[in-house]
């Protein structure tokens, strides 16, 4: 999404989320909207999981650094439409990657992957594909377990969601 | 009158997977293997973020000072209005599967039916929900597969659970005064319209559980009039507990 202030992006590139720190909440793609009310920002975001803790914190730390800035800001949570997978960037991808996350694939080859179809998902350690799943749940409700069978290296995988 | 109605459904739709929820709960640390363990709580924590969504709206709708955490938390036992079938116990994991099938394929057309309610709010609830659901509804159809088709005494299980739970799977589809007002505002769906087709969803999963249904059931009803089980006072015990005990307690 296209924030037209540079200084209003770069706020919200420095806020990430909680659970996956290296991922910018503008990347993971969950700011919806920017307005502006006199001089208050109204942020709009909307969750990756109803159930999703971090939310909350996620809002805490907007308005934290905004004030950082001497700036004021809302938070706006919307659910409609609802938040996909698709709108991770490119560079939330990557971030992913090197966190040591494999990111999602199409909801069809996601779907064969979740079934326990193996070597679909490459290893964020190793890059082998031979590597099977654990756990159809994972650590947080938007990844998946698995397993390098190469170099044994546990890893999270995230959940394609559409 | 429209808005009584309103706020009463949404309890109504928040209450089963708030009771589902904490059942699930009570399985943290307690799942028979990591991968199941972990499912539990995940599913219960989805449902508890869907249910926010309800109780939040809820409460605006109510107003007089209502909260999310006052309607979660502090209404009496008949004011909840879940089914019977969700605040049945965990006997063993065969029971926590079946219930969970049982009301996850309920879930799942009830939200798609919700999709396309003409308030946009539960609307946009339901859309959102259903992302989840959908795979809830994969997990406990495999586990229902692997339980029924596994080993005898897996099967035997599996039977004997879904011998006790079927008589509360038609509670669902029994409207209340408020579904029907609900359906007739085009709010929520004519619940008697999902039942075949909720019937056949079950069937098909149970053929290839090798599972099949009691010959005879007396169903029960009554949790949706606020009329429960034994053991919801007990749920309630422990869900309640923080809130009773430290009044307008914050995380």
């Amino acid at each position: 999404m296209q924030i037209a202030d540079p200084e209003i992006e770069d706020i919200l590139r420095s806020v990430s989320d909680p659970e996956i720190p290296v991922l910018s909440i503008m990347d993971m793609g969950i700011v919806r909207k920017v307005d502006q009310d006199g001089g208050q920002y109204i942020i709009s975001i909307t969750p990756t999981y109803s159930g999703c803790p971090a939310m909350d914190t996620i809002g805490d730390d907007i308005k934290a650094a905004f004030k950082a800035q001497d700036l004021s800001a809302v938070i706006k949570l919307i659910l409609s439409p609802a938040w996909t997978t698709d709108w991770i960037t490119p560079r939330g991808r990557t971030a992913l990657e090197k966190y040591g996350i494999a990111a999602p694939l199409e909801a069809t080859a996601d779907k064969d992957a979740l079934v326990g179809k193996p070597h679909m998902i490459k290893c964020t350690n190793c890059g082998s594909m031979n590597t099977k799943m654990v756990s159809r749940f994972g650590s947080t409700a938007c990844k998946a377990l698995f397993q390098c069978e190469d170099c044994h290296e546990p890893f999270d995988y995230f959940k394609c969601l559409k | 009158m429209e808005q009584k109605a309103l706020s009463d459904y949404l309890m109504l739709l928040g209450d089963n997977p708030t009771i589902l929820g904490q059942r699930l709960g009570e399985l943290c640390g307690h799942g028979p293997e990591l991968e199941t363990d972990i499912a539990m709580t995940n599913i219960s924590l989805d449902l508890f973020g869907q249910v926010r969504n309800y109780f939040q709206y809820a409460a605006e709708v109510m107003g007089n000072g209502a909260t999310e955490d006052s309607v979660a938390m502090l209404r009496l036992e008949h004011e909840y209005k879940n089914a019977l079938l969700v605040e049945q116990p965990n006997r063993d994991f065969a029971y926590v599967i079946c219930r969970q099938f049982l009301f996850d394929v309920y879930h799942q057309l009830l939200l798609k039916e919700l999709m396309s309610s003409k308030n946009e709010r539960i609307s946009a609830i339901a859309h959102k929900s259903i992302k989840e659901v959908d795979y809830h509804v994969d997990f406990s159809s495999t586990w229902m597969k692997r339980l029924g088709d596994g080993t005898d005494e897996s099967n035997k299980r599996l039977s004997e659970a879904m011998g006790f739970l079927w008589r509360y799977s038609m509670e669902l589809f029994e409207p209340t005064e408020t579904e029907t007002l609900i359906a007739e505002m085009s709010v929520g769906p004519d619940l008697g319209e999902l039942k075949p087709v909720y019937l056949e969803k079950v069937k098909e999963v149970l053929n290839e559980s090798n599972i099949e249904l009691p010959e005879k059931t007396t169903f029960q009803y009554g949790g949706k009039t606020g009329r429960h089980t034994e053991y919801m006072g007990y749920i309630l015990a422990e869900f309640q507990y923080m809130q009773r005990a430290y009044p307008n307690m914050q995380w």
